[in-house]
C-alpha cells in the first residue's frame, strides 16, 4: 500500500496549493495526481506518486549517483536484456 | 519506465550480492520493515542470493495485514447500513472479519467501493449528497496525509456526507515492538522509503541510538534493496548504528512538511491494537477534535465487538519476523488468497500472499 511510482510531470494546473493538479505520465499511463504537498513541482520533473498524490520530486542528481556508483562495482554496463530477466 | 528498470538491472544485483558476501564476515539478521518490500524480496528472490550468514525477516509493515479485526467489522457494519456508500483501497475488500468481509457485503447488495485514491471519494460524496460516503482509511505514514488532505477538501466544500472510519498506524512505534519482544533476533533494520518520504528519518535517530540498531533508508526496487542491506551490513561489521539514507533520489532528513502539516493538523497520535500483535501505545492516528464531525465511528452506532484470530492463523508472529509464512501449518492448504484464515494472505503486501504467489513451500526453517 505504501508504493509510490515515480512518473513524469506533463502540465500543472490550479492556482491555489490545496487544487493544484498535474497530468503525469507512468510509462505510457496518464493520469491526474494532487501536487498539493509537491507545489514548486513543474513541468519535466519526476514525481514520485502514492494514492492520488505527488509525494516528493525525484532528485534527478541522486538518482544518477546510484546508477554511476553501480557502474563503477567493476562491472561492464548491462548487457542486453539484462534488466528484462527480473522484470 | 525511466527511474524503475535502471534499479532492476540484473548485472548491477549481482554485483551488490558479492559486496555483500565480501562485508558479511558474521551471521546477522536484518529485518526489511515495509510489506511492499517483501513482495519485492519474494518477486525477485532477493533473499535467496544471499550469504547463508546474512539473514533476511520481514516485518509488520502491511497495513492491510494489522488492521485490527474490530475496525474490519466496522467496516463491514458501515457498509451494510442503508444509505451508505463505503470506499476502500481494493485490498480490504477480502479481508476477513469475524462477520465476513466487504466483498460478501458488496455481493449482498451493499454500495462498496474501490478507489484508487481518498479524494475520489470525496468526488463521489460531492456527486451523491442524498449518500452518506465513508473512506476506510487504512495504511501508514505514507497513506495518511492522502487522506488528511481529502477531509480538509471535503471540510472546505461543506460536505457533510463525507466521513472516515480511521485505521491509520504508524512505523517507529512497530520497530520498537519489535524490539522489545523477548524473542527478537533483529539486529538491524531496512526502514521503509516511501514512509519516510513524508516523514523524513530524524525520528528514527533517536531509536537507532537507543536500541543500538542500525536503520537504513531504503527504496523498492532490487538495486535499492541490495544497496540497503549493504549498507546495514557494513554498520552491523563496523560496530556503528546509524540512520543510513540510501534512498537519497526519494527521501530528505526531513520529509515532506506540507504532508507533516495536514497530517498534524487533522489527526491526533493514539495507542492502537494492530491485528496478531496487540496494542502498541502511540502507534495509530485517530481524528483530532476539530476534524471529530468527520468520524463515522461517531456518526454511525458501530457495535464494538472485540473478536478472537482463528487459532490456526500464526499472523502475529509472521509479522514480528519470527516465522516464515511456509512455516505455518495452514499456508497452501487450509489458508489461500481465495479461502484467507488470515489478513497476511489476502494482502497485496502480506508476507503470505508473497510466498504463495513466487514461491513453492518449503521445508520449514529454509531462509
Ligand atoms: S498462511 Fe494464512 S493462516 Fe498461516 S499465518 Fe499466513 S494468513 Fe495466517
Amino acid at each position: 500500500m505504501c508504493l509510490a511510482v515515480p512518473g513524469k510531470v506533463l502540465s500543472c494546473a490550479g492556482a491555489d496549493v490545496l487544487d493544484r493538479t498535474a497530468r503525469v505520465n507512468f510509462g505510457g499511463v496518464v493520469r491526474e495526481v494532487s501536487l498539493a504537498f509537491v507545489p514548486e513541482a513543474a513541468v519535466g520533473d519526476y514525481v514520485v506518486v502514492h494514492a492520488g498524490f505527488a509525494l516528493t520530486r525525484l532528485d534527478e542528481a541522486e538518482a544518477a549517483k546510484v546508477l554511476a556508483e553501480l557502474a563503477a562495482l567493476g562491472e561492464p554496463a548491462a548487457p542486453e536484456g539484462g534488466a528484462d530477466e527480473v522484470r | 519506465m525511466r527511474y524503475v528498470d535502471e534499479y532492476r538491472d540484473a548485472v548491477g544485483v549481482a554485483a551488490l550480492a558479492r559486496e555483500i558476501d565480501r562485508a558479511a564476515t558474521r551471521p546477522w539478521t536484518v529485518m526489511e520493515v515495509c510489506g511492499g518490500q517483501t513482495h519485492a524480496i519474494v518477486r525477485f528472490g532477493l533473499d535467496e542470493l544471499l550469504p547463508a550468514r546474512v539473514t533476511l525477516v520481514h516485518g509488520p509493515g502491511c497495513p492491510v495485514c494489522v488492521t485490527p479485526v474490530e475496525l474490519i467489522d466496522r467496516a463491514v457494519a458501515l457498509a451494510a447500513t442503508p444509505g451508505v456508500t463505503l470506499c476502500s483501497f481494493g485490498d480490504m475488500l477480502r479481508v476477513p472479519g469475524t462477520r465476513g468481509n466487504l466483498l460478501a457485503v458488496r455481493a449482498a447488495g451493499g454500495d462498496v467501493r474501490v478507489v484508487y485514491s481518498p479524494l475520489d471519494a470525496v468526488r463521489l460524496a460531492e456527486r451523491h449528497p442524498d449518500r452518506q460516503v465513508a473512506f476506510f482509511a487504512v495504511g501508514f505514514e505514507t497513506t495518511a496525509p492522502t487522506t488528511a488532505a481529502a477531509v480538509v477538501q471535503a471540510r472546505r466544500r461543506g460536505l457533510g456526507n463525507f466521513a472516515l472510519l480511521v485505521a491509520h498506524v504508524l512505523v517507529p512505534p512497530a520497530i520498537e515492538a519489535v524490539l522489545a519482544a523477548p524473542a527478537n533476533r533483529v539486529q538491524g533494520f531496512l526502514a521503509a522509503g516511501h514512509v519516510c518520504a513524508v516523514t523524513g528519518y530524524e525520528e528514527y535517530e533517536p531509536l537507532a541510538a537507543r536500541h543500538g540498531v542500525p536503520v537504513v533508508v531504503t527504496g523498492f526496487e532490487p538495486v535499492d534493496i541490495r544497496r540497503g542491506m549493504l549498507a546495514c551490513v557494513r554498520q552491523l561489521e563496523a560496530g556503528r548504528a546509524a540512520v543510513e539514507n540510501e534512498y537519497a533520489r526519494v527521501v530528505a532528513r526531513t520529509g515532506n512538511p506540507h504532508a507533516r502539516a495536514v497530517v498534524g493538523e487533522v489527526f491526533r497520535v493514539v495507542d492502537r491494537r494492530w491485528r496478531g500483535i496487540g496494542t502498541i501505545p502511540r502507534s495509530g492516528l485517530a481524528l483530532a477534535d476539530g476534524y471529530a464531525a468527520f468520524d463515522a465511528e461517531r456518526r454511525f452506532p458501530l457495535a464494538t465487538v472485540t473478536a478472537d484470530e482463528p487459532a490456526e492463523c500464526i499472523a502475529g508472529l509472521v509479522l514480528q519476523g519470527s516465522r516464515k509464512p511456509t512455516e505455518c501449518p495452514a499456508f497452501g492448504t487450509r489458508c489461500t488468497p481465495e479461502h484467507p484464515l488470515g489478513a497476511p494472505m489476502v494482502s497485496s503486501e502480506g508476507a503470505c500472499a508473497a510466498y504463495h504467489r513466487y514461491r513453492r513451500p518449503q521445508p520449514a526453517g529454509v531462509s
